[in-house]
């Protein structure tokens, strides 16, 4: 096992690799406002996250990351363009696996650039694969975006949209949604009674709580408006499904996922994207041909990624995290930026699992 | 040396783990005073008896501080991470029983589902400003409850007692808490979700697997365990 030394020592190092490629270094506070962390991940966050508190300052998290200080930060100060490097701890709560860490570091970079962002996407991909050279991984990419524009596309409702939006990142609850909304899954019990009441709210309980009758006759109305909605239609479905089973090299996915585009035309600047990204990628030396695409990727992991995202895995040893996750951010500074956004891609190292794989290939 | 077995210090709990055990030829008793939380166990060698809170015992098994102990599953999977590597069920003790639910106004006549919950919940939040605040003490198994039925738009806020009322005082709109009979729930005009059941709570025996079993602890527990059939 690799000793704290030596793991910072390597850490120092890309560092040093990151600045000469052009960033700034940055050193966001370990302790972090929970709110703004809350608003972000919801409460899912308190599973991951060290929570403390003083009477002054209220609930202050452990750094579960360095992106959305680094964001948060250039949002309020920084110029244009940026890019950014920084490295340290991070801390993960554990509650079910006493195997991972929940103190590591993590050697990042981020760039804020308008100019080109398929050039930016390869920029970070390249330089990763840069430092990672050498060491037996598999690289896997994806992009969200892909999946956003297709579900932005249906000919359905905003409602329905905005609740596939909602839930991209949970393919569960999507999927039920998704069954709902085509017509394949009925609703609750008594659902249909209740919406074809007179005066549903006509009940003998009173009314209590902060959620009041008139939220209760606004949620009715729009259960009433799906009702009489049409159903999602069978080739818009099977186009998302194809769209999601993609799993091929770069080159072979947008074959097929311009396939998918017939039926799905609103997923076709996505793609145009992607083909400037593969491009791009190529021209900064990537071997494309090799590298693998999912278009469900980092649907599971990365929520605040809206664009490409990209992961590097240890092959033959599934039991460890990635050991490099990235992608771009483009919503997440619309959020933080207060009016103001930027597109926006990054990702981060963990100089422990580098080195620890580098032992095991001795 | 002895077998630790750990023990409600009071109420119905109590009495009625004393009586299961009366029941199985192992008188267990307070001695002393009242007040006095030290115990007396007859009709079987070896076994002192522990008496603690309920809510201690998950966490004194974990520790290895007794080897026994009679608590609520509830308590059990809530204080123990990964509980199945650090306790074992020996037996359920038929009483205690109460489910792990989440509840809602009953005047919500859209919401009977998880699914109803989330979609309120998202309104909620953008119409109030902040997420849908569900009232509860065991926090670990609502947040993974609700986060595998992929539920969003909600903050858990702590309620350690006389939780059915947070939402008639609007300190919460919704609960997950524990409910037998469901009269409490009915008398703050509460209504239970289809598919809000969380878990199912009994009083049980758990035996620690962290405690150190010495030759002496290993054949009393034996003959415990056999007694206990």
């Amino acid at each position: 096992m690799a000793n704290r030394s030596q793991i910072q020592a390597r850490a120092a190092m890309m560092r040093v690799r990151f600045e000469a490629a052009g960033a700034q270094v940055v050193d966001p506070p370990l302790l972090q406002p929970a709110d703004t962390l809350l608003d972000l991940y919801g409460e899912d966050i308190r599973a991951r996250a060290y929570v403390t508190s003083d009477a002054l300052r209220g609930e202050q998290m452990l750094r579960p990351d360095f992106t959305l200080p680094v964001v948060q930060m250039h949002m309020s100060e920084g110029a244009e363009p940026a890019r950014y490097t920084y490295s340290g701890e991070v801390f993960r709560r554990q509650e079910h696996d006493p195997d991972r860490s929940n103190e590591y570091i993590q050697v990042g970079y981020e760039v804020f650039d308008r100019n080109d962002p398929a050039w930016a996407d390869a920029e970070v991909f390249s330089l990763f694969a840069l430092q990672l050279r050498g060491l037996p991984l598999r690289a896997a990419t994806g992009d969200i975006g892909i999946l956003t524009a297709a579900v932005q596309g249906l000919r359905t409702t905003d409602r329905r949209k905005d609740a596939l939006m909602r839930h991209l990142w949970r393919p569960r609850r999507f999927r039920t949604l998704l069954d709902r909304f085509a017509g394949r899954k009925p609703g609750p019990e008594g659902r249909d009674a209740l919406l074809e009441a007179k005066d549903p709210l006509a009940i003998d309980v009173p009314m209590i709580g902060k959620r009041r009758a008139s939220e209760i006759e606004a949620r009715i109305e729009a259960l009433r408006e799906d009702r009489d909605t049409p159903p999602i239609s069978d080739y818009e479905l099977v186009g998302l499904e194809t769209l999601l089973n993609v799993r091929e090299t770069m080159p072979f996915a947008l074959e097929q996922l311009r396939d998918v585009a017939v039926d799905l035309p609103q997923i076709t600047p996505a793609l145009d994207r992607l083909e400037a990204r593969v491009a791009s990628l190529q021209a900064r030396g990537v071997d494309v041909e090799r590298l693998d695409f999912e278009a469900a990727y980092g649907r599971t992991s990365m929520e605040y990624y809206d664009g490409f995202v990209f992961g590097f895995y240890a092959e033959g040893r599934p039991d460890l995290p990635p050991i490099a996750t990235g992608g771009r951010y483009d919503a997440l500074t619309r959020q933080l930026g207060n009016g103001a956004e930027i597109p926006a891609v990054g990702g981060v190292l963990r100089p422990d699992l580098m080195l620890e794989v580098e032992e095991d290939a001795q | 040396m002895s077998l630790k077995l750990g023990v409600p210090s009071k109420g119905r709990l109590m009495e009625k783990t004393f009586s299961w055990f009366e029941k199985r030829g192992i008188t267990l008793s307070r001695s002393g005073s009242d007040r006095e939380y030290a115990g007396k166990v007859e009709g079987i060698e070896g076994v002192s008896l522990i008496l603690l809170s309920a809510g201690e015992i998950p966490r004194e098994l974990a520790a290895g501080r007794i080897h026994l102990g009679v608590t609520g599953i509830d308590l059990v999977h809530e204080k123990l991470p990964r509980w199945e590597q650090q306790v074992e069920e020996i037996s359920k003790l038929g009483f205690g029983k109460a489910d792990l639910i989440i509840a809602t106004p009953a005047c919500w006549v859209d919401v009977d589902t998880l699914d109803d919950l989330d979609a309120a919940a998202a309104a909620y939040r953008k119409t109030h400003g902040h997420r849908l605040r569900i009232a509860t003490k065991y926090h670990r198994l609502v947040r993974e409850f609700l986060t595998d039925a992929g539920v969003a738009d909600y903050t858990l806020v702590d309620s350690q007692g006389a939780t059915e009322g947070t939402v008639m005082n609007e300190t919460a709109e919704a609960i997950a808490d524990i409910t037998s009979s469901g009269e409490t729930l009915r008398a703050n005009h509460l209504k239970i979700l289809t598919d809000g059941l969380v878990l199912q709570s009994q009083a049980t025996l758990w035996r620690s697997r962290v405690a150190k079993y010495g030759a002496v602890e290993k054949s009393v527990l034996t003959e415990l365990l056999d007694r206990l059939g």
